[in-house]
């Protein structure tokens, strides 16, 4: 089986896909990646599902050995990628053949950096998803020695590029009110201060809840958040901004705008299906040819047929 | 505010984006616990096109929707009707509930709030030890973590609030303390809640064919242990650390 072989790696690396949902019950929230966008931008360039598991990596990438031939992807924080030394486009995908080396080094604006692998990563599914979930128990960090095994890859199809939303240096994030919001009357809204919120039940939380703790400091909840919580929630980040706030590096200036509830909804309505469309908005990757060192190596002319040659001579069907 | 005012509850509120909670009461009782577990269960086997999960916790149950499979106003209809099918208060618990018994260990370097949540419920550490140890109480939900129950209800003396600064990191296993509630950790965490006891109970194993060794309703008591007799416990029950269980009767 193909896959890569991790040679070093960050210390914030783990397996993700779109995680657990339906376990909130138990205890345990959906978590999977922080930025589900970089999913679906990978999936796309490797023409694939964006239920596939993917390598996240916070804030630095690694190294990595192809133990077969295989595709890749790199989407999420731009990181400056290499393959066997030479410089590989970020937000595009690539072949790897057995032996190859990626290295992946820092992000240079935003958090979380992904390395898709055609078929996805095919490591064990616990609890119905591959996502590893540091909240939950489920699963821990890559280290170096790790096998990350790549499913069954059906297509071949390589060298696409896609310009990716720009969603790395902090920015709005709509909020729509939630069952908590009573509790922030407007004159104190801006202090992110409640009435009595070291007292209150504690409550469902929802990835993009607001939460604060008591000192006046709000906190975004991601997908790994705790399923309750007793501390109140100003309101509720919309899903589709999630990745923007999980991306925000610190000292990225966030600033919350209000929307009702009729826009927030036609908002993710409108995100979805520009998620439909990552597939047709992939692009040839040009390379320019002054820069291909091994030039002289690629076969440029394939599929060259004489107009008096019969393909069925060979036994070819179509 | 959130009225206390019990007339003003059930209520269907709209949680975020695509959710909705209906809530039997703005501060914890044994029967709001018990219409919100009981009510979860109703919704489940109502099974409406376009509900994708439910939970129940303290006194609500929140329902996850697609709304633009089932339109906020219909599922809010929809659940006011199951509201008023019943009176959800009178409910009954849920059946096949079980009674733990769980060593623990308060106070020493394992457990080291036992003392500053004594001294803020006005008792010696020994008093708050027989109090706390005492209590016989039931999961009222589980959350926050894998397999992880809050723990109800004890004395209006153990109304204490949560801190201001979280504590970075408790234990596996860490009983922990506030607003007249236990919650008993399944991983490392961080918390508001103070330390107070610790046990060795394991409350979820990824990958067994029973993951989660508790249910909403279950009954616990913590019964005190010294230092070395813990030690003991959990080396012969790594898994449980010495807690026990019986089914309790109908």
């Amino acid at each position: 089986m193909s896959g890569l072989k991790i040679l070093r790696v960050g210390p914030a690396a783990s397996v993700q896909d779109m995680g657990r949902p339906g376990l909130l019950g138990q205890g345990i929230s959906q978590g999977g990646a922080a930025d589900t966008l970089a999913l679906a931008e990978g999936a796309a360039l490797l023409r694939q599902d964006p239920g596939l598991a993917a390598l996240e990596m916070g804030g630095m990438g690694g190294e990595f050995e192809a133990t077969g031939p295989l595709r890749i992807a790199l989407t999420g924080a731009p990181m400056a990628a290499a393959l066997d030394g030479a410089a590989l486009t970020w937000n595009a995908s690539h072949r790897m053949e057995s032996g190859q080396r990626l290295t992946i080094g820092a992000a240079r604006a935003g958090v979380y950096g992904y390395l898709h692998l055609g078929g996805g990563i095919a490591t064990e599914p616990v609890l119905g998803a591959r996502a590893v979930h540091l909240m939950a128990g489920l699963g821990r960090a890559a280290e170096a020695g790790d096998l990350l095994p790549a499913g069954p890859d059906p297509n071949s199809e390589t060298g696409l590029v896609l310009v990716a939303e720009d969603r790395f240096k902090g920015g709005e994030l709509r909020i729509v009110e939630s069952f908590q919001s009573h509790l922030f009357p407007e004159a104190v809204r801006a202090r992110f201060a409640a009435e009595g919120q070291l007292n209150i039940l504690s409550e469902v939380i929802l990835p993009g809840d607001v939460q604060m703790t008591g000192d006046g400091k709000p906190f975004v909840l991601l997908r790994e958040c705790q399923t309750t919580g007793g501390y109140p929630r100003i309101g509720t980040v919309l899903p589709c901004d999630l990745p923007k706030a999980a991306q925000a590096q610190a000292g990225a200036p966030l600033r919350f705008r209000w929307v009702s509830l009729e826009d927030g909804l036609e908002i993710q309505s409108r995100f979805r299906k520009s998620l439909k469309g990552l597939p047709a908005a992939c692009r040839p990757l040009v390379r320019d040819p002054a820069a291909i060192r091994d030039l002289l190596s690629y076969q440029l002319i394939s599929g060259a047929v004489s107009a008096g040659a019969d393909p069925f001579a060979k036994g070819e069907t179509a | 505010m959130d009225s206390q005012d019990a007339a003003a509850y059930p209520l269907v509120r709209r949680a975020g984006l695509s959710g909705t909670l209906v809530s039997f009461g703005g501060s914890l009782s044994e029967a709001s616990n018990r219409a919100a577990l009981a009510f979860r269960t109703a919704v489940e086997a109502r099974a409406m096109e376009g509900v994708v999960e439910t939970m129940a916790s303290l006194a609500s149950v929140f329902v996850r929707f697609d709304p633009s499979a089932l339109p906020h106003g219909k599922l809010e209809g929809a659940l006011r009707d199951l509201l008023a099918a019943q009176d959800w208060l009178q409910a009954p618990l849920p059946a096949g509930r079980r009674f733990w018994r769980v060593p623990t260990v308060y106070g020493t370097d394992l457990a080291p709030q036992l003392a500053e949540a004594a001294d803020a419920a006005g008792m010696s550490e020994a008093q708050a030890i027989d109090s706390l140890s005492a209590a016989r109480v039931r999961v009222l939900t589980i959350g926050f973590a894998p397999g992880q129950p809050y723990l109800g209800s004890l004395g209006p003396e153990w109304d204490l609030p949560r801190q201001t600064e979280l504590t970075p990191k408790v234990p596996r296993g860490a009983l922990v303390q506030a607003i007249r509630q236990f919650v008993l950790f399944t991983n490392p965490a961080p918390t508001g809640w103070r330390h107070v006891g610790q046990t060795g109970f394991n409350l979820f194993q990824a990958g067994a064919g029973q993951p989660f060794a508790l249910r909403p309703g279950d009954e616990m008591q913590f019964e005190p242990v010294s230092m070395p007799e813990f030690l003991k416990l959990c080396e012969d029950d790594p898994l449980r650390g010495g807690a026990a269980a019986e089914e309790i009767g109908a």
